[in-house]
């Protein structure tokens, strides 16, 4: 496994973008690794957009990722995806949810939502996965599991076992909200794995 | 292998500071929420033994914090950047008089200004009070290092100050546990020659803070958290709290001198490590203040002439500003529309600002809140924000240059709890002084941007115990205004009455716009009714639309597509609730002329 790695986690307020950082977070420390993680507070949690910065390694200083170095993005939004490319490199692999949520100018009519982002990193060699999480949520049946099923996905990328992380859910998550969001993380992971 | 959870934990800066306080032995804390400093109060308040309280200003906070220290136990005050501000009359008498117990002030800066209004580097406030400053750089360093603020303050009688910025608060990593140390007993002791500081005794202080900070600074020389990192002879990095950090990861190779105490500056040390490099650099977000201070030591150091002074910082800026051939490419932004935070589906906010969007010629005093949003389009109904309580006062100023021109024109708007912070002497002014504003105290009964903390009016305490709920139109009317007027904001049609009619008085009006907050738990908890759009009946007039809602969203037809729907052709598109997020306020309903939305039955 790799030594050292960088994950950035974007969406958009209220998507649960801090528990799935936090659950990979865990399974990071869980295997031996040191790790920090930067979240932005306050006022962008009004349906702005939220960025999570997850760094890992045998001694973490930095709580940032350089641009061009993140080695894994977690996308919950197809622009949030979009927004944040210079973090990434040739050698990246972005997981996005598929699903676009508006903002304020698209809802308004204002601006249109730009089309075909998926082929700004297919043109630039980037390996991008969709998934649509909020379906793969809808089949276990809990529509707020959709993070969860991210982090699934995103697990295919990282050279941890599927138990880590299930582990981390068993000793993390409320007690009856954790096998539905077992449930979600495994279809999460089964939806990158056929792609 | 599993991550010990007993005596490692992974937490934030604030979780690791409020751990450190409680382990550090306080018995009094007390503060007002800020980003990026409000979970510390929070955890702080989960802790056994502790006194925690939101106070209603960081004035207020600091002197609770010092009276407790006048008391013999350790006190702690938290604050954010700008809250130091308010704080600072207390803050520089209290360096003369000293301490009893234990006295640290955090401060909480934001460089970048992530939720902001100014990015004010209160390091400055360490020179300008004369108070030593112990300065982090992430979390395990934050709570071990609060333990030493509370020793410097015993051992040399003063308080000590405590910076973070918004890269340690908010930023988690693994650190260490231990058990808490025992609380000093509490006891009345006086000792007027050292609190009571009337210029008499102020002067003989006075004397003493310069005895002290000389004293501090022999200590800074020996100080473990002031330490060298033996690397290449060829640079020298002297850095400082979350800095730190990054030239640890743009020069790994590199000397450097790590100030865990960044005032005052252990000078013999400074020299001593500039001789041993070849080149000095000097690393830190925000302003010069090392720098300078190294500067006029007589040494030479290269700084803010290729480190930026704006903004955070991080490892790859450093790494440009200083070796920009060794950068890489990397990709340009994509020009994408910009998704800022906007107010909630449901917002009580938006009722009254949609009212004041509606009078163009009215200037809008705004202040420190949720509702600074109502600033951005399409309400665009905010003039001015300045600082917490200046809504009023900046409105009071406004009329007395205007005059007669500006009658009918001049409101303030702010929060219930930006109110209690510092918006009452301004309303005391107001009616005293004479002037002729409309003051709206938007009350959602929370403490809502940072995360609905409790306030003088929500009725509870931190830890959720019943208090005393103040009581707004009893408080006007004692202050003297004669026109108090309560409105439910949701009620749009009546809501822009009330507008209107205050803001034509000649005398100074107050309107109390009275709704929870809609992510308050009893009222995410609550029933709600649900709109739908009634397409048959919409015109796409959009008046809906100017609501900036974010559960209503714009859906735009060709011609083709509008006959096809059985509208005219030249009908742009039709509005549409997203059913799920709509919390039936109802303020759609109310704007819509046509009919076209529509509670939803029952099933």
């Amino acid at each position: 496994m790799k030594p050292s790695g960088n994950i950035l986690f974007s969406g958009v307020g209220g998507q649960g973008i801090l528990l799935a950082s936090e659950i990979t977070a865990y399974a990071l420390l869980n295997s031996g690794y040191d790790a920090k993680k930067s979240e932005v507070h306050g006022m962008a949690q009004r349906g702005g957009s939220v960025v999570a910065h997850l760094r890992y390694g045998p001694r973490v200083y930095s709580p940032l990722i350089e641009p061009g170095t993140a080695d894994i993005q977690v996308a919950f939004e197809m622009m949030e995806a979009a927004r944040y490319l210079p973090f990434l490199n040739q050698d990246s692999v972005v997981v996005v949810n598929t699903q676009r949520i508006l903002p304020p100018a698209v809802a308004t009519g204002k601006v249109a939502y730009p089309d075909n982002l998926m082929a700004e990193f297919e043109n630039r060699g980037i390996k991008v996965i969709g998934i649509d999480a909020f379906d793969l949520a809808k089949q276990v049946g809990n529509l707020r599991t959709a993070n969860v099923a991210m982090v699934g996905a995103m697990s295919c990328f990282v050279d941890l076992d599927t138990e880590v992380f299930l582990h981390v859910i068993e000793t993390k998550v409320k007690e009856q909200f954790r096998d539905i969001n077992k449930k979600a993380f495994l279809a999460g992971h089964e939806a990158a794995q056929a792609k | 292998m599993t991550f010990d959870g007993k005596d490692k934990l992974w937490l934030s800066g604030n979780e690791a500071i409020a751990r450190g306080a409680w382990e550090a032995g306080v018995s009094v804390a007390s503060g007002y929420p800020g980003t990026p400093s409000t979970e510390i109060m929070e955890y702080l308040s989960s802790y056994e033994g502790v006194y925690t309280e939101w106070a209603p200003n960081e004035k207020v906070g600091l002197e609770v914090a010092i009276g407790a220290s006048f008391a013999g136990v350790r006190a702690f005050a938290t604050m954010k950047h700008v809250g130091m501000n308010v704080a600072a009359d207390p803050l520089f008498t209290a360096a003369y008089t000293g301490i009893r117990g234990g006295l640290v002030i955090l401060t909480a800066d934001d460089p970048e200004m992530h939720s902001s209004q100014n990015e004010q580097d209160n390091r400055n406030y360490a020179f300008a009070a004369k108070m030593p400053m112990i300065e982090p750089s992430d979390p395990s360093e934050a709570k071990e290092m609060l333990a030493l603020a509370f020793e410097l303050s015993e051992e040399n009688d003063t308080p000590v100050l405590f910076r973070i910025t918004t890269r340690v608060a908010h930023v988690k990593g693994v650190v260490d546990t231990a058990e808490a140390r025992e609380r000093q007993e509490a006891s009345i002791e006086k000792m007027p020659a050292k609190f009571v500081m009337l210029p008499g005794n102020a002067r003989v202080r006075r004397a003493e803070i310069e005895k002290r900070m000389a004293a501090l600074k022999q200590k800074a020389e020996t100080l473990v958290e002031n330490r060298i990192e033996q690397g290449s002879a060829k640079r020298g990095f002297i850095t400082a709290g979350v800095s730190y950090n990054y030239v640890k990861e743009a020069f790994p190779d590199a000397s450097i001198l790590k100030l865990g105490m960044v005032w005052p500056l252990p000078e013999k040390k400074i020299k001593e490590f500039a001789a041993s490099v070849d080149e000095l650099f000097v690393v830190e977000e925000l302003d010069p203040f090392l720098e300078n201070h190294i500067k006029a030591m007589g040494i030479a150091c290269t700084g803010k002439e290729l480190i930026p002074s704006q903004g955070e910082l991080n490892s790859f800026i450093v790494k440009k500003s200083i070796e920009p051939q060794s950068i890489g490419k990397v990709y340009e932004p994509i020009d994408l529309p910009m998704r800022p935070p906007n107010m909630c589906a449901g917002c009580p906010h938006r009722g009254i600002f949609y009212g004041l969007s509606r009078m163009k010629d009215v200037f809008v005093s705004g202040d420190i809140g949720c509702y600074t949003l109502g600033f951005l389009p399409p309400l665009s109904a905010m003039d001015s924000c300045v600082c917490m309580g200046a809504s009023v006062t900046v409105a009071h100023g406004m009329s007395k240059a205007l005059g007669e021109k500006g009658k009918g024109k001049i409101v303030g708007i702010l929060g219930d709890s930006t109110f209690m912070h510092s918006g009452i002497t301004g309303l005391v002014n107001s009616v005293y002084n004479e002037n002729y504003t409309t003051i709206i105290i938007v009350d959602n009964r929370t403490t809502a941007m940072t995360g609905h903390q409790p306030n003088p009016a929500s009725g509870s305490t931190i830890k959720g115990e019943a208090a005393h709920s103040l009581n707004f139109e009893k408080l006007c009317t004692a202050i003297g205004v004669k026109h108090i007027t309560v409105v439910n904001p949701h009620d749009i049609d009546a809501t822009r009455k009330v507008l209107k009619d205050e803001v034509a008085r000649d005398e100074v009006s107050v309107i109390i716009s009275r709704a929870p907050c809609v992510l308050l738990p009893e009222e995410i908890r609550r029933q709600k009714p649900v709109y739908f759009t009634d397409l048959e009946n919409c015109t796409g007039c959009q008046a809906c639309i100017r609501l900036g809602c974010p559960a209503i969203s714009w859906n735009p037809l060709t011609p083709e597509e509008a006959l096809a729907r059985g509208y005219k052709e030249k009908q742009k598109g039709h509005a549409m609730i997203n059913e799920a997020q709509c919390v039936g306020c109802g303020q759609c309903a109310a704007v819509c002329k046509f009919e076209a939305i529509t509670l939803k039955e029952e099933n």
